[in-house]
């Protein structure tokens, strides 16, 4: 049971020779809370992209519980929680809308995130940075959701809020065995939150 | 000495319609006072929604055109009229701006320093700038989308001070970027200000803020509820519940959350914004119409009962 990197290596198409990642290999344990860290530009959100299946590999796999990550419409057990909510969702659509576009969200966690009904009927525009990551945490726990991997998910955020947000991922983490990535700049935020932590281009 | 800025009693307030024809009035900064003093770096640090980015948009009269303000901004001691700003804008006031797409992206870097001006002195001028900044002289002829994350940022504050400016309103200038790339990057700005530049610095990360500012100012819905010495969050000297709890969360600290969120522009009630999370709230703080900003301890509070003694 894990989610797997295997010797990843990446270049996006058509924007010269240049490998974004090379042999990357990682390993993320059901329940886990481990930290990457790597300085501006080493692609640790293409790392994310691939791992959650939005690009796939140039070369090496992705491999979940030893399988390639499932396909054909079913919601994928690896699920992003991008640095800016604000261009996660539908500036359009009233929250209810966005939060619900994955299929049905436990109302615990409505709860446990601090969601106020009343910010369901508001549109992007009207909330907070903070506000709208809470939306995005919600859709991303569906049930199917076995990992989490966060961009920077905090970084934008107050600390009071970070605080918040983290503190319930970590119990999340714990109650359902979530594994989850955490991409940060931040050396005492990850300290804080991590199990473990790796370097990327390091060891696993 | 005379302040660089000086802002009283500003308001901003948006004109929203709401369901058809009904106009609603949003007021997003309440009563806003400080001063920057040459040479000084006042940090203003506030969640996003708390108004700190139209701050700096007001002050460089740039707020979109619902908008409303109220209130004086001095600058040099004088009114910042329109009129004034025109000539002031990009010359003596400048704007670090929060994200790379402030650059152009079809004109070359040297051009944008020089904005368009191409005689010697300019030339000279813009190859010293960039040399400052640990940018050689080939960066000139590199567009923005050939420069990393870094190099970005660096041309962007090479932009701001190109003039010499009085004045620097730095808006978040470093998200995304490394401890190491972000202290390079603040180390630049507080140089400008050990040169005599007044540098308001905006941000919603303390603990980035402490690193470089000699002041704080705490925003919390919309309104200033503490200024501050940067030395007095180490030392434990804080003023309002809101900056304590915003100290305890910070994860080098005790990573200690407290409930609930910052009311947002349409949710203003009566008396003390922050009473419904407060541990120090009693009935009087959520009666009266609004809590006075007042100075306290060497700093200012707007609390009827701050940390460290009671006011009233």
């Amino acid at each position: 049971m894990s989610l797997e990197a295997r010797g990843v290596s990446f270049r996006y198409p058509r924007r010269g020779r240049r490998m974004i990642l090379e042999g990357v290999d990682l390993r993320l344990e059901p329940g886990e809370r481990l930290g990457l860290s790597a300085p501006s530009g080493r692609g640790k959100t293409t790392l994310c992209k691939l791992l959650a299946g939005y690009e796939r590999p140039t070369r090496g796999e992705i491999r979940l519980d030893g399988n390639p990550l499932p396909g054909g419409g079913a919601p994928c057990p690896v699920q992003m929680l991008w640095q800016h909510p604000e261009s996660a969702v539908d500036p359009l659509l009233p929250l209810r809308e966005s939060l619900y576009e994955a299929g049905p969200v436990e109302e615990r966690l409505l709860e446990a995130l601090q969601i106020r009904p009343d910010w369901l009927r508001r549109y992007p525009q009207e909330l907070s940075g903070g506000e709208l990551q809470r939306f995005c945490i919600a859709r991303a726990l569906g049930p199917a959701t076995r990992y989490l991997l966060c961009d920077e998910s905090t970084a934008m955020l107050d600390a009071i809020t970070q605080a918040q947000i983290w503190r319930f991922l970590m119990e999340e983490s714990g109650r359902r065995g979530l594994g989850l990535l955490v991409l940060s700049h931040d050396r005492a935020l990850v300290e804080r939150v991590c199990t473990r932590t790796a370097e990327l281009g390091g060891g696993p | 000495m005379n302040p660089v800025l000086q802002v009283e009693h500003l308001s901003i307030s948006f004109t929203q319609y709401d369901r058809g024809t009904r106009r609603r009035r949003l007021p997003v900064i309440r009563d806003l006072s400080f001063s920057v003093q040459p040479g000084q770096v006042v940090a203003v640090v506030g969640a996003s929604g708390s108004g700190k980015s139209l701050l700096a948009h007001g002050i460089l009269g740039i707020l979109p055109y619902n908008s409303a303000m109220e209130g004086t901004i001095l600058y040099q001691g004088e009114p910042l009229t329109r009129k004034r700003l025109e000539t002031l804008r990009g010359r003596e006031i400048a704007l670090i701006p929060q994200g790379v797409t402030y650059l152009d992206p079809r004109m070359e870097v040297g051009a944008q320093l020089r904005k368009g001006r191409s005689d010697l002195s300019a030339r000279e001028k813009s190859r010293n700038v960039l040399a400052r900044y640990g940018l050689g002289p080939e960066v000139e002829r590199l567009y923005p989308f050939e420069l990393s994350g870094g190099m970005a940022r660096r041309v962007l504050i090479a932009t701001a001070v190109m003039e010499q400016p009085g004045l620097i309103l730095a808006d978040e200038p470093t998200p995304g970027l490394d401890a190491r790339a972000a202290g390079r990057i603040l180390g630049h700005i507080r140089e400008r200000a050990e040169e005599g530049t007044g540098v308001l610095f905006i941000t919603h990360d303390l603990e980035l803020a402490l690193t470089i500012a000699h002041r704080v100012l705490v925003l919390y819905a919309g309104e200033t509820i503490e200024e501050a010495d940067a030395s007095d969050f180490a030392a434990g000297r804080l003023r309002h519940p809101y900056t304590r709890a915003l100290w305890n969360a910070l994860p080098c600290n005790g990573f200690q959350p407290i409930p609930g969120s910052q009311p947002g522009p349409g949710e203003i009630a009566d008396g003390c914004q922050f009473a419904p999370r407060c541990a120090r709230c009693r009935a009087v703080c959520r009666r009266e119409a609004s809590v006075p900003y007042v100075p306290f301890r060497n700093g200012m509070v707007r609390c009827r009962f701050p940390e460290g003694g009671e006011r009233v």
